[in-house]
């Protein structure tokens, strides 16, 4: 058994410690909308947040995951308002596929918490996410938007 | 399951015809006393034709047949059918037909597939003529209400006015009324300079969901009582399953069962997919390989090098005056071979499916982009008739050409079968998605070109050695053996013709199909085509001591659609100036999926090893443009995934089975390696090409190109890893 505490929600689950925190999301506690893409933390499908740093869950175990406050794509809104990245995300029409998108924008908003002005080389340097669809130039892009906001 | 993407067809209204339809996939029909039968959609909302449903509230629900996969085809086909229904946009919504519907009522909507960057021209006709008809039926039905002559009433904005009157309603209104009348036999599409909404760079309309994880792909599927599968299929293509020890996992947590898939595949069902996927691991299994385990890169790249010898047989695609006479008799002659290795099409979302298999139906939901295919898969898998089965499609989390394909919807529907009654939802895992992908061909190109003693190019011969996708995949599509896709960029004619006038031409393929299963790979015959075909260009130009560019344009003039997107990028790149100090360019063109591409690059290099993009320009004509927006981002993509298998890609075989098993060994160009992309659209009009593939093409030659400016060098093989040139 374990306890996650998953967007403000604490889920107990029949779960054996060293599962990934990505299945316990997407099978145990149900919430799809967290990314498989590879398993091993390359591709940044699977990004989260813990204790608000963005963290390919793919690579962390729910042990390691118990305690700590996880956020998934689909906690990342306050109530019916979304999260400026979603609202910038939408005003660019960034997705194409959108399988990678969950994670990208994980991965986007941490950076934002962190540098609420990102430069380019800030970008280059954090969102080492894959998108195979190529969305890079919409995803620079909605960047500069909501730190120009 | 959201709005756009749930099968939401009525099941509860009366259904005709039950023999052939089966009640499990019919679409409602009234029945009334003379007149056509009304088509209800899931809510009682009536279709006007088969394209379109009206509801009161004036919402319209346009179908789409073709599958939405990234590039952006479910709107683009949306705004196709808006644009001759002159419905309010803001008012549209769309949903998937089944195939299982389409079978049903005799292929109303045509063809499912989507590949080929066929998705819009392909349907562009028929889907237009659908929201054609249905204005005409809403306007008759309005004039026949005011007992005034249709020709009097026109619509905009989903609003019916009466000229004369300037009475006016909605399509809601009229709806119902509309659905009762016959619809006109023949229709008059708009003049493309009346377009509206053709066009126009609307927002998609499946977004919203793609940012808040509500979107729904295949491998989010839960249904009730659902189980999850783990497979693995034999590692070497063509070998069997020898047997496996269920005893070594028996007593794992979650396993239900572990089944043979097929002759060549053992799958684990569990409770979690995660523990099926671990028990596969743990599970010993035997493989008898065969003799394709005997199989090397270098076993392969030694017999596609044989078939360059003149010696061997080919096939000869674009012939013109006697290129090997002329080239025994040249002043002068340059050769070269090049090659490309096999690529996986690396879908974000690894291939799954969900199947639910009953003794008198098997349902599948999956990603697919070939509804119809997929539904032929689940027939013979399940061996059930037509009327018993049908396929759901979801989102997939990219298709890229990987997705035409429906072995992953075969074994799930094997899987299920094994377990009647209960939902299987099929996962593969990366490693499987790489072991078992449908690769881009492997081929090697042998270019010889000629010149007289006035550095004028008077013959050409272009000798392909290599794997053909037609002969694994729709062998009926071969011509006496020939596959005519080979020549994809440089053929004689069609929508993928070669671009120059050479006085005595040769381009031939001598077909040499290893074990390893070609596939469709985004861009398909064209990328290495483009590849061999423009380097070469620039090796001939260099030849003849003469611009690239320069050199391209005295042999175009026949070409005058090709010459203009080459143009273009010239023009908007500056290349006639000099590149900023350690600045270097190369430009490619090509011609594929009916449309006209060029691109040019803009790099530096630092120790001959480390490479920059800074810059590209990238032209297209596609004919029309549907939606600027998405083809700009079309175009953008195009050097994602073309740069990404020049940098990064490359699958190579050693003991029959594919080498590389993650992204960790199969990489993707981040953000921090991409270019800026300037996008030039040269629509000339007249014709409807492609947008979703020909730019490939162009992006890896562009970038060789500039390579050789910067550095004299010229590289002929693809991945650029494997000579240790990286990103800078």
């Amino acid at each position: 058994m374990a306890n996650l505490t998953i967007n403000g929600k604490t889920f107990t689950l029949d779960i054996e410690p060293e599962t990934p925190l990505l299945w316990a999301i997407r099978e145990n506690a149900g919430l799809t909308g967290t990314k498989y893409g590879c398993g091993i933390a390359q591709c940044g499908a699977c990004t989260v947040h813990m204790d608000g740093v963005a963290m390919r869950s793919c690579g962390v175990t729910v042990s390691e995951a118990e305690g700590k406050k996880i956020t998934t794509i689909e906690g990342l809104a306050s109530g019916d308002s979304l999260h400026k990245v979603q609202e910038a995300w939408i005003a660019q029409d960034v997705p194409q596929c959108g399988y990678c998108q969950s994670g990208m924008i994980m991965a986007v908003a941490a950076l934002l918490n962190e540098k609420p002005k990102p430069t380019d080389a800030d970008i280059d340097e954090a969102i080492t996410n894959i998108c195979r669809c190529g969305t890079f130039a919409q995803v620079r892009e909605a960047i500069h938007t909501i730190a120009s906001a | 399951m959201n709005k756009h993407f749930s099968p939401t067809m009525n099941r509860r209204a009366f259904v005709i015809g039950t023999a052939a339809v089966g009640a499990g996939l019919a679409i409602g029909l009234d029945l009334p006393f003379g007149g056509p039968a009304v088509v209800r959609a899931a809510d009682g909302s009536p279709e006007i034709g088969a394209w379109v449903v009206i509801r009161p509230d004036d919402t319209v629900v346009i179908r789409i047949a073709r599958s939405e996969m990234g590039q952006g085809s479910l709107t683009g086909l949306a705004q196709l059918v808006a644009e001759e229904l002159e419905c309010d946009w803001t008012k549209v919504t769309t949903e998937y037909p089944t195939p299982g519907q389409s079978v049903a009522r005799k292929r109303v909507w045509g063809d499912f597939s989507t590949g080929g960057s066929r998705g819009i021209r392909s349907s562009q006709d028929y889907v237009r003529k659908g929201g054609a008809t249905a204005r005409v039926m809403l306007i008759q039905a309005a004039a026949d209400a005011w007992k005034v002559p249709a020709s009097e009433c026109t619509a905009a904005n989903s609003v019916i006015t009466h000229t004369l009157s300037g009475r006016t309603t909605t399509y809601g209104k009229v709806a119902e009324a509309a659905a009762k009348l016959t619809p006109p036999a023949e229709v008059k599409l708009k003049d493309p300079k009346d377009w509206k909404l053709i066009g126009k760079g609307v927002k998609r309309l499946d977004t919203v969901d793609k940012t808040t994880g509500a979107m729904i792909y295949g491998a989010d599927i839960k249904l009730p009582g659902m189980l999850n599968a783990a497979i693995k299929d034999c590692p070497v293509f063509g070998g069997k399953l020898k047997s496996f020890d269920e005893a070594k996992i028996a007593g794992l947590k979650g396993v239900k069962k572990v089944v043979k898939v097929g002759d060549t595949a053992v799958a684990v069902v569990a409770d979690t997919w995660w523990h099926a996927k671990t028990a596969l691991e743990a599970l010993p299994i035997v493989w008898d390989e065969g003799d394709n385990a005997k199989v090397s890169s270098a076993s392969i790249a030694k017999w596609l090098a044989e078939g360059l010898d003149d010696a061997q047989p080919a096939y000869v695609g674009n012939k013109n005056g006697d290129a090997k006479a002329a080239i025994a008799g040249a002043a002068k002659k340059v050769e070269a071979v090049y090659s490309y290795p096999y690529q996986n099409h690396a879908t974000m979302e690894p291939m799954n499916a969900t199947a639910l298999y009953t003794a008198d139906k098997c349902e599948v939901w999956c990603g697919t982009q070939n509804g119809e295919a997929a539904f032929a898969a689940v027939l013979e898998a399940s061996g059930l008739p037509a009327e018993k089965c049908d396929v759901h499609k979801v989102m997939p989390g990219g298709g890229f050409g990987r997705r035409g394909q429906t072995d992953y919807v075969r074994q799930a529907v094997m899987i299920a079968k094994q377990m009647p009654g209960t939902p299987i939802k099929l996962l593969w895992s990366r490693e499987e998605d790489m072991a078992h992908g449908r690769y881009h061909p492997i081929t090697q190109c042998k270019m010889t070109g000629a010149f007289d003693a006035n550095n004028n190019l008077i013959a050409l011969h272009y000798r392909l050695s290599g794997q053909s996708i037609l002969f694994s995949l729709r062998p009926e599509a071969l011509q006496n053996g020939m596959d005519p896709a080979a020549f994809q960029g440089v053929a004689q004619s069609g929508e993928a013709a070669f671009g120059y006038s050479v006085p005595n031409l040769l381009i031939e393929h001598a077909m040499r199909n290893p074990h390893v299963p070609p596939g469709f790979w985004r861009g398909v015959n064209v990328n290495h085509n483009a590849i061999y075909m423009e380097c070469f260009m620039d090796e001939l130009a260099q030849a003849a001591g003469q611009d690239p560019l320069e050199f391209r344009r005295k042999l175009m003039g026949n070409h005058p659609k090709h010459l203009a997107v080459l143009n273009a990028v010239a023009e908007k790149i500056g290349w006639d100036t000099p590149a900023p100090q350690g600045v270097y360019r190369g430009i490619a063109q090509v011609m594929g999926y009916g449309s006209y591409v060029a691109g040019a690059a803009e790099i530096s290099v630092t120790d001959g090893s480390k490479i920059k993009v800074h810059r590209i320009v990238a032209s297209t004509d596609p004919g029309y443009i549907v939606n600027p927006a998405q083809v700009e981002r079309q175009i953008a993509g195009s050097f994602v995934y073309g740069l990404s298998a020049l940098f990064y890609g490359g699958c190579t075989v050693k003991d029959g089975k594919i080498e590389q098993t993650n992204f960790d060994t199969y990489n993707s160009m981040r953000i921090n390696e991409m270019p800026k992309v300037e996008s030039v659209m040269v629509p000339s009009g007249g014709f409807w090409g492609g947008v979703g593939e020909p730019t490939i093409g162009v992006a890896a030659p562009a970038v060789l190109n500039a390579y050789f400016a910067a550095t004299g060098k010229r590289i002929r093989s693809v991945p650029l890893r494997d000579q240790n040139i990286t990103f800078a």
